[in-house]
């Protein structure tokens, strides 16, 4: 891995001036991949900020072959491009090295675009699917998707009187799913962990045949917490045990990243406007059952990894 | 030399896309275009083709690898019918608005619901709008050279815009006809090598595609797709020209057939053409001059032809297999009414709705229809300005 002193001597295929959010996870989580990446690539994103906010016509923010077709296909449309690299380059018609990653949101993968994606990956293009996974509809205007977490107050989800908790439901485990194709690799990542995140796109990337990392993208706007805390926020996820970093490689499972020492679920949900309610004594239960949920699925993983709790 | 072969609609529609040989070919099957997939894969499992095949998980998404094999810069295709159409749908309209030159058969089927396997052309009459060229075929014959010559207007610097080429499911797709075939180079070279202008895979120089587009260019951009429509108006009758140089028979925006001076004329789309051609030259033996206007481009729709062929006769009667719920009439009737509003001389249009759901029609309905527009053209009134041929009311 390159020093932080020679990735910021790197040239940046994606330039400042788009349009996102101050603080927006989407934009960092971008820079950081398009730093790992040593080969060409072709980038595809399904409609969403990521795509609104950085290719307003007649600019774009992209300095790689970029496209955008519709919210729930960005998994077929960049195997249409890859399946295209492929038939040309057999025809002797192209001869560099070209890598394929498709950018996503959590609607736009874990909903309304799941089933493209598990297409995709059961026909086993190359390609590296990213969602950068803020936990609702934020473009729209921050609407639960499946990926929004249990006891989230969202537009869709709000917190009442009749429900007190917001959220009711525990979101979608889609690492998981993603990870039943019996693809050769599969991770989470953080930007609070760079360093981390660049690795397992170098190797996501190396994987002959179809990857997948799922990436947590704070969102200020709504997760509601102040702009310039978006990194704390991105490493207090992992440090609360609430978005542990993994991989499956090749089936097989390592956490990446063990803090030294944890940090209480409490910690987490104090930290963001979204789950204020859930501090208030009507809502004790739900917070001993996060707090449960958490520790479950910490174990799971821990068996998973072969590392017996 | 050409070759003379028994085919049916789907055999000759997979065994044209063998000889343009596209760069992909992402699809999905469904119920009447079925063996075009089937056939289509034994040629990929047998090195027939250098075609990738992308067997994807629904028509959704054999319309968005399409948009992203065409964006990359390969010469894509698939193919449908009906609800496949449907539910391709958003993206059909996102391909011709990227202007990529895609190539579609689709075999005709009812729509859904109730669900029905088949012919009437609700699916494509539905996508008048999307943006896309379309071709109706009569037969076989009209299938395979349709389809050849969708690859040049598609891809034709002044269009660029995708076509989909249709045929009457089963009663095209799975019937057997007489179909003469070019040799593989032949078709080679008429298509030519497919040069894209802006492929994403030209690493070098980066595009951005399907960018947001506000209010201030969007119009603009939907000005030039209009453009492009009516540019391939031209184009259409051009590399028509062209394919009848290479293959003795000639293509136009439509076709006349029957006596040129016959003042009652059908107008038609698709394999009731055919039968009208078989009312007609019946009807000559029992003394009566009719004449067959055929629909081949119904988008872009061909009006000063239309006008042209019609400016003489005495009445008109548009055959439509589709219904469009709460308009007066069917898709064609409207078009063609339209056309010749601003005729100096008034002409009767009525209207055939008929064939719902492979509902059959044969030349007993066209004469009766034929009967019909000899009434009018006597008393010169028009007692249904729509009528329902062949259904039970």
């Amino acid at each position: 891995m390159p020093s932080l002193k020679d990735l910021s001597k790197k040239e940046e295929l994606f330039s400042n001036g788009h349009r996102l959010c101050p603080g927006c996870g989407a934009p960092i989580i971008v820079r950081q991949v398009l730093l790992a990446v040593d080969t060409p690539v072709v980038i595809c994103c399904s409609t969403g900020c990521l795509e609104v906010g950085t290719t307003i016509y007649p600019y774009t923010a992209w300095k790689v072959p970029w496209i955008h077709n519709a919210f729930e296909n960005a998994a077929s449309t960049i195997s249409g491009v890859e399946a295209a690299y492929r038939s040309l380059k057999r025809q002797g018609k192209i001869d560099k090295e070209i890598r394929f990653i498709a950018f996503g949101g959590d609607g736009g993968t874990y909903d309304i675009g799941i089933q493209a994606l598990s297409g995709a990956l059961e026909r086993g293009h190359r390609f590296l699917y990213i969602c950068y996974d803020n936990e609702a509809y934020m473009n729209t205007g921050i609407q639960r998707s499946s990926a929004s977490p249990r006891g989230a107050s969202t537009t869709t989800s709000p917190a009442g009187k009749a429900i007190p908790e917001g959220k009711t439901e525990y979101r979608k485990d889609l690492t998981q799913i993603v990870a039943a194709h019996n693809i050769p690799y599969v991770a989470q990542a953080s930007p609070g962990y760079y360093n981390d995140l660049m690795k397992k796109v170098q190797k996501a990337l190396s994987a002959n045949g179809p990857s997948f990392i799922n990436i947590l993208s704070p969102c200020p706007r709504g997760w509601r917490y102040p702009a310039d805390q978006t990194i704390e926020i991105a490493k207090l996820a992992v440090l609360s045990g609430f978005w542990p970093l993994y991989e499956i490689e090749n089936g097989k499972y390592r956490i990446t990243y063990k803090p030294r020492k944890k940090k209480p679920l409490k910690d987490w949900l104090e930290s963001q406007g979204r789950f204020r309610h859930l501090l208030k004594e009507e809502n004790k239960k739900v917070v001993e059952e996060l707090q449960k949920n958490i520790e479950e699925k910490e174990k799971k993983l821990l068996a998973l990894a072969g590392e017996n709790a | 030399m050409e070759t003379i072969k028994a085919m049916t609609g789907d055999e000759i529609a997979a065994e044209t896309i063998r000889q343009i040989n596209p760069d992909v070919m992402a699809a999905y099957p469904i119920t009447p275009q079925t063996e075009i997939v089937q056939i289509f894969s034994e040629f990929v499992a047998n090195g027939l083709v250098d075609t990738e095949m992308v067997r994807v998980e629904s028509e959704h998404s054999a319309m968005s690898a399409c948009v992203g094999a065409a964006s990359a810069g390969a010469r894509a295709m698939t193919a449908t019918s009906a609800n496949g159409l449907a539910l391709m749908w958003e993206i059909v309209y996102i391909a011709a608005s990227l202007r990529l030159p895609i190539v579609m058969p689709v075999v005709n089927r009812a729509l859904s619901g109730p669900i029905n396997i088949h012919c009437d052309h609700s699916d494509s009459m539905g996508a008048r709008d999307s943006g896309w060229i379309q071709l109706y075929s009569e037969n076989c014959q009209e299938i395979y050279d349709n389809l050849i010559q969708a690859v040049r207007i598609a891809e034709d610097k002044s269009v660029l815009l995708p076509v989909m080429v249709t045929f009457d499911g089963f009663i095209i797709s799975h019937g057997t006809e007489r179909v003469k075939i070019l040799e593989d180079e032949q078709v080679r070279k008429f298509i030519g090598k497919y040069n894209p202008r802006y492929p994403l895979l030209d690493i070098d120089n980066p595009v951005t595609y399907g960018p947001l587009d506000l209010f201030d260019y969007y119009f603009e951009h939907k000005r030039q797709q209009v453009e492009a429509m009516k540019n391939a108006l031209d184009v259409i009758k051009k590399i028509g020209g062209e394919y009848t140089q290479l293959s003795g028979r000639s293509y136009e925006l439509i076709e006349e057939f029957g006596s040129p001076d016959a003042d009652l004329v059908v107008i038609a789309a698709g394999s009731t053409a055919g039968t009208v051609k078989g009312a007609i030259e019946e009807l000559k033996e029992e003394g009566i001059n009719a004449k067959l206007l055929k629909i081949r481009a119904f988008r872009p729709f061909p009006q000063d032809e239309i006008k042209q062929s019609l400016r003489k006769v005495a009445v008109v009667a548009v055959m439509d297999r589709s219904a469009s719920f709460g308009a007066v009439g069917g898709p064609i009737f409207l078009e063609v009414r339209s056309a010749l509003l601003d005729e100096e001389r008034r002409i009767p249009v009525v209207n055939y709705i008929y064939g719902l759901g492979g509902r059959n029609i044969g030349i007993e309905d066209i004469k009766k229809v034929f009967q019909d527009l000899i009434q009018i053209r006597k008393t010169g009134k028009v007692k249904n300005l729509v009528n329902y041929l062949g259904v039970r009311e």
